[in-house]
């Protein structure tokens, strides 16, 4: 392997370099500082003579004496099932002190895209336990659903509840479950704090969900450009485990927002044409590239469930990154500081929540048949109510017709009955439905025109007595 | 480089640089937009930019691991389609391949790199029925004979364009029935033409028409917003943009499924991967609503998903389009879904970029407007160069970042295309759909198309639509009043007409695409439904006249059912039954 002593340009995270002989796009470059310490990079571009390599622990150290050596392949992840229960840093080396990882496979980490006539259409129901989510914004398996949050909002914990909740149903399924696919959690963390890291991990260790769960953590005091590596490291390794071993594995990505800022950083140093807001008009393409590893695979056991988080600068959903998100993404999980402050756990905003692969997810044989319907009128009076709070606002309560009194009580305890479940609670989807059809009953039934009659007849509960028994229950 | 050596027959460059799909090649004797082969793995690329020695090529392909010094070949050929029987009932991504065989071929769900199939199977024989005799003359996209294609739709062998001087004439020297591949010739004209099934046409260049005429039939969508309120014709253009959430891909889909077009060409233009794989499952077993065939038998589906390489995203269009007006040459009414357009524009942009050229607003090149122009212009009610008369619809999503209107690819397109429906994230999310904005969405066929809907519906099919449109319009500047004040406030002629109005956007403008019945509305049920509500109107405001309370009114039994029409299979009955009991109770009020 031929060494360089030949470093022209070094310029924020990328190194130039004079070459005499042609190198691959996409590369893997080891460079040696004076100091004895070896860095890691990819080729950004590669012309005849001179290459741009794009340093992932970041240029500090090297000089132009740095010797650089390509290695004459594409950066690969070492994968292998005893991956489970280890925690990597964010090029997948291991930093818990455990034995030495045996890989079975080294597979390339940029990962083709899935022919999509090879694909099977998601449409198995997860439980997560979150009403709002069962409820109103099912999960699929092979989907990817966002969490859209802000800064200083518990979209970790939501995270870390829908990883914990979302399991268990699952493995007491395993043993009848004629497939015996298992369940595993893949976790991305890039650049968020030491802090939010430990909480995660020590939820992790506290629930026993480590020795099922792989852990990529890219600190935010690690390398920037490191972050442009670490989720697709977490989605070659899920890839892995989902279609070689069967496991049904969800992905929880943390935060996306300091990947896209990674990625302009970049775009930044080789004095690219910025597209909207500074980032790479190519952010669109690189975020699907990674999105759309989501999925299942005809044939194949297991499948992929991404749940990105992704912090919205000044909680505008029109920012680039949620914006190019929400246009790959299948749907979106809003997070909402007004919801937060008024103590709701979640704090779920279901009105521009989505979950696109719902409807073929849910219904008879899947869910219950009623669920639809109920999850429309729900949404629909929630929608009328919230309208209504502007004119209260304005006018008063007692300026409402009756109608419109009772759309008030229900947007109320819709909030507080059916999303505030508390972070620790996980309710099953019978009991979300059933909570569901209390709060209906509020409603007077004419008003009831987006569930099919029969189920009406079966479920609304005719007085308030039936209803509180259902309560007292609980 | 001087001029002898860059005449040499052999052609063949070196690479130079590669960038993402940007890929330069020295020494390589290409034309703008050939096709050319990059580096030792064979990926196809097109020629964007010539620059003295250097020659710029867009990969179709990852470039992950190929470098300087790779040999790059030309074919001396622009981007081209096969065109032949087989297309329906296929599925390509943006250059024509199709997934199906890729997937064999390569052995795997992942796509691979350097691997090629041609667009039709070369060796599937076809049934060939000769409709012209040895000695007829016979001009340029003349038909000499049909092949059924698939259930549905015969596929038409004609004379290539290019065969013949336009009003020239040749007559048929041999021609024979029989099974052939797609290869052989069917036919021999006088002046040499050998014809056969497969003709090549390249995509950027539209196939030649003898005229474009005022399109003057609805394309029926069965959707009733569309139908009813903003129809489009067949041949005519139409924009659908909204931010994501706001259901661009369901109304594309419901298009899809239900417009009574000929043919279906879906074009998924960096869009999801599970969408793509929901219309690969679904269509196969959905019915034509005309005929009962499966839908696949008259779709041709073009899926370059967001994660697929950028350049072929740029192609998908065209490769689309061009497959589209060759069923028109046949004929046919064709209608082209392209979900979405914002993706394309987002291609170029990409591309554009890395090419470093001086960038038009937010990014995107400056001849934006001039492609999008271009794309729409190749829509249209055509009369054919054979003599026949074919169309081809194309109906475009936009995905505007923050759905935002104002931004380039929307405004750009929305000079160009004559309907637009635009969707609305807030009705979006009190799950009013489809959300069509109806007071921002107009459509400009309306007029031509109205004596269509008279004859073949109802002849006072614009009255009663004008009825609703007003309605609406004052509900929207009534609303703004109960916004500050409430709607008890209001005099009771304008409580009335809010509720007339609620019936109008709850029951008429919804639609439930998931409900097996409601999903499809023929324009006969789109009439009827308006006339049970403007029945309640008449009624209502009688009664309100004759003194009735407006609460009692509002509170009548009966007219809650006008939200269940739209379930009803056997909405004639139903309807009838509704507006009689309407009628008498109302006026049993007073």
């Amino acid at each position: 392997m031929k060494e360089y002593q030949t470093i022209t340009e070094i310029s924020g995270p990328l190194v130039y370099a004079e070459v005499d002989e042609a190198i691959g796009y996409d590369e893997i470059v080891e460079i040696e500082t004076a100091q004895g310490e070896t860095l890691r990079g990819q080729v950004l571009e590669s012309s005849e003579g001179v290459v741009a390599i794009q340093v992932f622990e970041g240029t500090s150290g090297i000089d132009q004496n740095a010797s650089v050596r390509f290695l004459g392949e594409t950066m690969k992840m070492p994968v292998t099932e005893d991956l489970l229960g280890r925690v990597l840093d964010g090029s997948g080396r291991p930093i818990d002190d455990g034995p030495e990882i045996v890989p079975e496979e080294r597979q390339d980490i940029v990962g083709a895209a899935i022919n999509p006539y090879s694909r099977e259409y998601p449409e198995e129901f997860i439980e997560t336990g979150v009403s709002a989510i069962d409820g109103m914004n099912t999960l699929v398996r092979g989907q990817k659903l966002p969490i859209f949050s802000s800064s200083g909002q518990p979209h970790s914990e939501l995270a870390m509840q829908i990883a914990r909740q979302a399991s268990v149903p699952e493995e007491e399924e395993s043993g009848d479950d004629e497939e015996g696919s298992e369940f595993a959690v893949i976790f991305g963390a890039m650049g968020i704090t030491a802090e939010e890291a430990n909480e995660f991990m020590e939820d992790f260790e506290r629930t026993g969900a480590l020795e099922r769960s792989v852990v990529f953590m890219n600190l935010a005091d690690d390398p920037a450009v490191e972050r442009t590596v670490t989720p697709r490291m977490v989605l070659t390794t899920a890839e892995y485990l989902a279609f070689e071993k069967d496991y049904h594995v969800l992905v929880i990505l943390t935060d996306m927002t300091n990947y896209c800022e990674a990625l302009r950083e970049i775009g930044a140093a080789r004095e690219e044409v910025p597209g909207r807001r500074g980032y790479p008009g190519y952010m669109y393409t690189d975020l699907a590239q990674l999105y759309e590893r989501a999925g299942r695979i005809q044939g194949r056991e297991g499948s992929v469930t991404q749940i990105p988080i992704l912090t919205m600068p000044g909680d505008d959903d029109t920012h680039p990154i949620p914006d190019l998100t929400g246009y790959i993404t299948e749907g979106q999980i809003y997070v909402d500081p007004d919801l937060n402050s008024q103590g709701l756990e979640p704090p779920v905003n279901v009105l521009p929540s989505l979950s696109r692969l719902m409807d073929d997810g849910i219904g008879e044989g899947l869910t219950r048949a009623d669920h639809g319907g109920v999850s429309d009128q729900m949404y629909a009076a929630y929608a009328e109510g919230e309208d209504l709070r502007d004119l209260v606002n304005i006018v008063g309560r007692e300026a409402l017709s009756e109608r419109d009194n009772k759309y008030l009580d229900f947007a109320d305890a819709f909030e507080t009955e059916f999303v505030d479940q508390g972070f620790e609670t996980n309710r099953d989807l019978e009991e979300t439905l059933e909570i569901g059809w209390d709060l209906l009953s509020m409603l007077p039934k004419e008003e009831l025109n987006r569930v099919d009659e029969e189920f009406i007849e079966e479920y609304y509960r005719e007085d308030d007595s039936e209803r509180e028994v259902v309560e007292a229950a609980d | 480089m001087s001029k002898a050596e860059s005449t040499e027959t052999t052609g063949d460059g070196v690479i130079q640089s590669v960038s993402g799909p940007v890929v330069s090649a020295r020494d390589l004797d290409a034309r703008m937009n050939d096709v050319v082969y990059v580096g030792d793995e064979g990926l196809m690329g097109e020629v964007i930019e010539i620059e003295g020695n250097i020659t710029t090529v867009q990969v179709y392909e990852e470039t992950s691991g190929v470098g300087p010094g790779e040999p790059v070949e030309n074919t001396g050929e622009p981007l081209s389609v096969d065109l032949g029987p087989g297309m329906l009932d296929a599925i390509y991504d943006g250059v024509q391949r199709p997934l199906d065989v890729l997937e064999g071929k390569m052995g795997s769900p992942y796509l691979d790199r350097g691997v090629d199939a041609p667009g039709i199977d070369l060796e599937k024989e076809w049934e060939f029925e000769p409709l012209v005799e040895v000695g007829d003359e016979v001009g340029r996209g003349d038909v000499v004979g049909v092949v059924e294609e698939t259930v549905t739709i015969d596929h038409k062998v004609m004379v290539p364009p290019d065969a013949l001087e336009e009003g020239e004439t040749a007559e048929v020297v041999t021609i024979e029935a029989g099974s052939f591949d797609v290869t052989e010739p069917v036919a021999e004209l006088s002046n040499g033409t050998e014809v056969t099934m497969h003709q090549e046409w390249p995509v950027r260049e539209p196939r030649p028409s003898a005229n474009k005429k005022t399109p003057r039939t609805p394309l029926v969508s069965g959707q009733r917003i569309l139908d009813g309120l903003f129809p489009i014709a067949k041949g005519g253009t139409a924009a659908i943009p909204g931010p994501f959430g706001s259901g661009k891909t369901v109304t594309q889909h419901q298009l899809a499924k239900y417009a009574d077009a000929d043919i279906i060409v879906y074009v998924g233009c960096g869009e999801r991967g599970n969408e793509m794989t929901e219309v690969i499952e679904d269509f196969p077993e959905l019915e034509d609503p005309a005929n009962g065939n499966p839908l696949m038998a008259r779709t041709s589906l073009i899926a370059n998903t967001s994660n697929m390489p950028v350049a072929a995203r740029e192609s998908c269009i065209y490769t689309g389009i061009t497959i589209a007006e060759y069923y028109r040459d046949m004929g046919y009414d064709v209608a082209l879904m392209a979900d979405s357009t914002s993706r394309w524009a987002e291609a170029m942009r990409e591309i554009s970029s890395r090419l470093e050229e001086m960038p038009g607003e937010e990014g995107y090149p400056a001849y934006l407007a001039a492609r999008l122009a271009q794309f729409y212009e190749r829509a249209g009610y055509f009369e054919n160069v054979n003599g026949t008369e074919g169309s081809v619809s194309a109906i475009g999503a936009v995905s505007p970042p923050g759905g935002d209107f104002s931004e380039p690819v929307t405004q750009n397109t929305l000079r160009i295309v004559k309907t637009f429906w635009a969707l609305d994230a807030d009705l979006a999310e009190r799950r009013h759909f489809p959300s069509i904005n109806w007071n921002e969405s107009y459509s400009l066929y309306k007029n031509q198309l109205d004596p269509w809907f008279q004859e073949n519906v109802e002849e006072d099919w614009p009255e009663k639509r004008q009825w609703a449109v007003d309605v609406l319009d004052e509900e929207t500047e009534l609303q703004e009043i109960v916004q500050l004040v409430g709607k008890d406030a209001l005099p009771d002629d304008q409580q009335l007409t809010l509720e007339v109005a609620r019936y109008l956007r709850e029951a008429y403008l919804q639609q439930n695409a998931f409900h097996p019945v409601d999903t499809y509305c023929p324009p006969e049920k789109t009439y009827l439904m308006l006339t049970t509500i403007e029945t309640f109107n008449d009624e209502a405001f009688d009664a309100l006249e004759a003194g009735v309370p407006v609460e009692e009114i509002i509170d009548i039994e009966s007219v809650p059912r006008i939200n269940r029409i739209g379930v009803q299979e056997d909405y004639e009955e139903y309807v009838e039954e509704l507006k009689a009991d309407i009628t008498e109770e109302l006026r049993s009020l007073y």
